[in-house]
């Protein structure tokens, strides 16, 4: 075992470096560099970044040589790099509720850690170019730092006090970075609503994770994620209406917080408004930080989740409805950001829907899950790993479009393919990519997610999936041709700003993994990524390659059919040299409208913070505030001070009438004592 | 002579020493008038030590004149006391009006 030790030490030294290299950049340049130097900060940001990136790696292959190459000393193939107790509370029966500060490493959190700092290193070196004449860029690098320190902190958490702790900073993170142009309104407002909505959603997980834990008995997703630990939570609690399953409701609390997160239907009114900040943020936030933060925390307490059928049907309707939802939505807008946004909320629906896919319908829950199960957890997190990459490049592509033409609309763009060369054969991959097109990296992912689907019986969620395939490729195809084909409709012709160099590398970097990372990844995700219950060889669970290979291979055709209809349908539309092709304004149809309006959802958000949260709730609980509580302080108050005033009229600072007064009580004292001590 | 007489003496001394105290606008003479309700006291001293007190208690000459003596030292330091800061006070404010001196209250 001496050189498992030794190899075990090293990878705790790069574990804590990947933790403390993007906090000391957050420190270095948020209290001290970033006000001196904006070119020294970026740089050391950048650099920390790639450090980081290096020791990721670093991880990565000793996960592999370490944990993956010694199967029996692992249980679940999850390691322990490193943990301390943090913090200890006693219960009552004398053993401590402890939350741990650690770094664990699972297939999942090995491949989001190699992720976020692949995507967040790309970013660093695309807003080098993309904010090199922003003022407060020093501001802007050390909170991208702290962002992914924050979201690496999250992926390797080891219970559920520490991923709160995580999910905390990175809803922190996302509300500085968004609101990062503080001096425009529109980007605080968007801050705001970010950080507000989700909040309120943690409100709920954090309500979950008490519950949760203190019934479990402990924080730790070892622990929770044991099949005895749900046994024991599926138990009535409670009497009459207020009867509810603990394990139903502990479950659906927390899964309250990945939805706010994940910005699935209706909390997904943040996540286009998101797109106020800087675009490398929103690369960020829409690929490896931030909304997978909430698809990552179901699939990390997936076998608790998967032995509440509510629970896991929730998941799946809030999934599969967000899914076509944004994805209808997706096809009207003209902003280029916001149809990206509503993209990401297609994808992330998707993501959700297969983890809620997971068990078999109509079955015993997981426990009695085949391998279908697996192929549904492992499609999702295949999903997370391939939409990183073209979603990511999709925004710095988006980004440098932006920059070229200096707006935001795809009614103002146009033709760019001239000007852009780079940006559009790397915006093409990644359209086709998140279009599904074989043998792009979506395609793989999309299909290991119908797979699931379909062998798990769960046709609405197929249908969803399938559907949400057809119009993804068309809203793709809208983008991709009214940007860089035709004609530019912008006025006086770009140029002045062609691609640099920071900007473009990143881009035609990005669009590798957006290419190959689907028939690269796949072997990893259907043989590594697996759900607990699976690894444990528990009932009849299979890998998931396993059920990939058996029914529904006319799936990837019919898939794959749908896409190119739906991109056929967008070139017949907007392609064939239609110069301004259909921009319906006010002449459109009504149900048009209503989809281009998002379904008006903001204003149902904006009705209810405002007229009920407003009028109804605050206002009066201000009146009580004011009149009442208030109120009766102002009479005590009011009381003791008229009181203080009469005392205070003996206070004349006249020493004869002191003594006048003294001489009275001594009386008085004299007097009394008379009757009373005889 | 006897003690009620002494008493009725004691007592009028001392009215007329609160009276005074809390009527002279003079320091000095409030200080006058203080010594005068201590010396009401110091009579009552004597005269219980000559003729005994109520119920029963038998006179006690030794004893009633040396406690007397002793509170005549204690009044003699107690008026240096007083004089002493009855004249920083002059020095200070420049009179000795009582009513003007008023720093105390609240």
């Amino acid at each position: 075992m001496g050189s498992a030790d030794a190899g075990m030490d090293s990878l705790k030294l790069a574990a804590y470096g990947i933790l403390l290299l993007p906090l000391l950049s957050f420190l270095i340049n948020g209290l001290w560099l970033g006000k001196k130097s904006r070119t020294a900060s970026a740089w050391l940001a950048t650099l920390a970044m790639g450090a980081t990136l290096i020791l990721a790696v670093a991880v990565a292959l000793g996960y592999r040589a370490e944990v993956l190459g010694h199967p029996e000393a692992f249980a679940f193939r999850s390691a322990v790099v490193w943990e301390h107790t943090w913090m200890a509370f006693p219960t009552g029966s004398g053993a401590f509720l402890a939350a741990e500060a650690g770094f664990h490493l699972d297939p999942i959190s090995v491949m989001m850690v190699l992720v976020i700092a692949f995507i967040s290193f790309l970013v660093h070196v695309y807003s080098m170019g993309y904010l090199r004449d922003a003022a407060a860029s020093g501001r802007f690098f050390a909170l991208l730092s702290f962002f992914s320190f924050a979201m690496l902190g999250l992926v390797v958490s080891g219970n559920l006090i520490q991923t709160f702790f995580f999910w905390e900073l990175v809803g922190a993170a996302s509300y500085l970075l968004i609101g990062f142009w503080y001096a425009k309104p529109a980007a605080v407002a968007a801050a705001k609503k970010a950080f507000i909505l989700t909040r309120l959603a943690d409100a709920f997980f954090l309500m979950g994770l008490l519950l949760v834990g203190y019934q479990a008995g402990g924080f730790d997703f070892a622990h929770l994620n044991h099949p005895a630990t749900a046994a024991a939570l599926d138990r009535t609690v409670g009497a009459g209406f207020l009867a509810f399953n603990l394990l139903t409701a502990g479950t659906l609390l927390i899964f309250m917080g990945a939805w706010g997160k994940s910005a699935l239907f209706p909390f997904h009114v943040w996540l286009p408004d998101a797109m106020e900040g800087p675009t490398p943020v929103s690369s960020l936030i829409h690929s490896a930080t931030m909304v997978v933060a909430g698809v990552f925390l179901t699939a990390r307490l997936y076998p608790l989740f998967s032995a509440a059928d509510i629970t896991l049907l929730v998941v799946e309707s809030a999934g599969a409805f967000t899914a076509l939802f944004a994805a209808v939505i997706a096809c009207t807008q003209t902003d280029l950001k916001r149809i990206l946004a509503f993209s990401t909320l297609s994808q992330l629906g998707l993501m959700m829907m297969a983890l809620g896919a997971g068990a078999p319908e109509g079955g015993e829950g997981f426990s009695s899950a085949t391998g279908a199960a697996s192929a549904a957890y492992s499609g999702s997190m295949f999903h997370i790993f391939t939409h990183a990459f073209f979603k990511c490049l999709l925004f710095l592509s988006a980004g440098a479009v932006i920059h070229a033409i200096h707006s935001n609309d795809i009614r103002k763009a146009g033709g760019l393919r001239k000007i852009l060369p780079f940006t559009y054969a790397a915006t093409l991959v990644a359209a086709l990519a998140l279009a599904g097109f074989w043998p792009l990296s979506g395609f793989f992912s999309k299909e290991e997610i119908l797979h699931a689907a379909l062998s798990n019986g769960h046709y609405g969620a197929l249908f969803a999936g399938l559907a949400t395939g057809g119009l993804t490729a068309f809203y793709m195809s809208r983008y991709f041709l009214l940007v860089f084909h035709g004609e530019y409709r912008g006025g006086e012709a770009p140029g002045a700003r062609r691609e640099g160099l920071l900007m473009t590398v990143p881009i035609l970097i990005l669009a590798l993994p957006s290419a190959f990372a689907g028939w690269m990844g796949r072997g990893f995700f259907t043989e590594y990524v697996l759900p607990w219950p699976a690894l444990a060889g528990q009932g009849a669970m299979a890998a998931a390659g396993d059920t990939l290979a058996g029914a529904g291979s006319w799936l990837p055709v019919a898939a794959g059919l749908l896409a190119v209809a739906g991109a056929g349908f967008g070139w017949y539309r907007y392609g064939l040299g239609k110069k301004t092709a259909g921009f319906p304004g006010r002449e459109a149809p009504a149900w048009y409208r209503v989809i281009a309006d998002k379904f008006y959802v903001d204003e149902v958000w904006l009705f209810l913070a405002k007229r009920v949260g407003g009028s109804w709730i605050a206002a009066p609980a201000a009146w009580i505030e004011v009149r009442i509580v208030n109120g009766a302080f102002d009479l005590a108050s009011g009381f003791l001070r008229r009181l203080a005033f009469v005392q205070s009229l003996f206070h004349s600072g006249q020493v004869q009438w002191y003594m006048a007064v003294a001489l009275l009580g001594l009386l008085l004292i004299s007097g009394l004592g008379g009757y009373w001590i005889p | 002579m006897n003690l009620t007489s002494c008493l009725v003496l004691s007592a009028s001394l001392f009215a007329i020493g609160t009276y005074g105290l809390l009527t002279r606008r003079n320091l000095i003479a409030a200080l006058m008038s203080l010594e005068l309700m201590v010396n009401a006291a110091l009579i009552n001293f004597v005269a219980f030590a000559r003729f005994g007190g109520p119920r029963g208690a038998l006179p006690d000459p030794e004893a009633g004149s040396l406690f007397a003596l002793f509170a005549v030292g204690v009044t003699a330091a107690e008026t240096a006391l007083a004089l002493a800061i009855v004249i920083a006070v002059h020095r200070q404010r420049g009179h000795l009006d009582i009513r003007a001196l008023d720093r105390m209250h609240g």
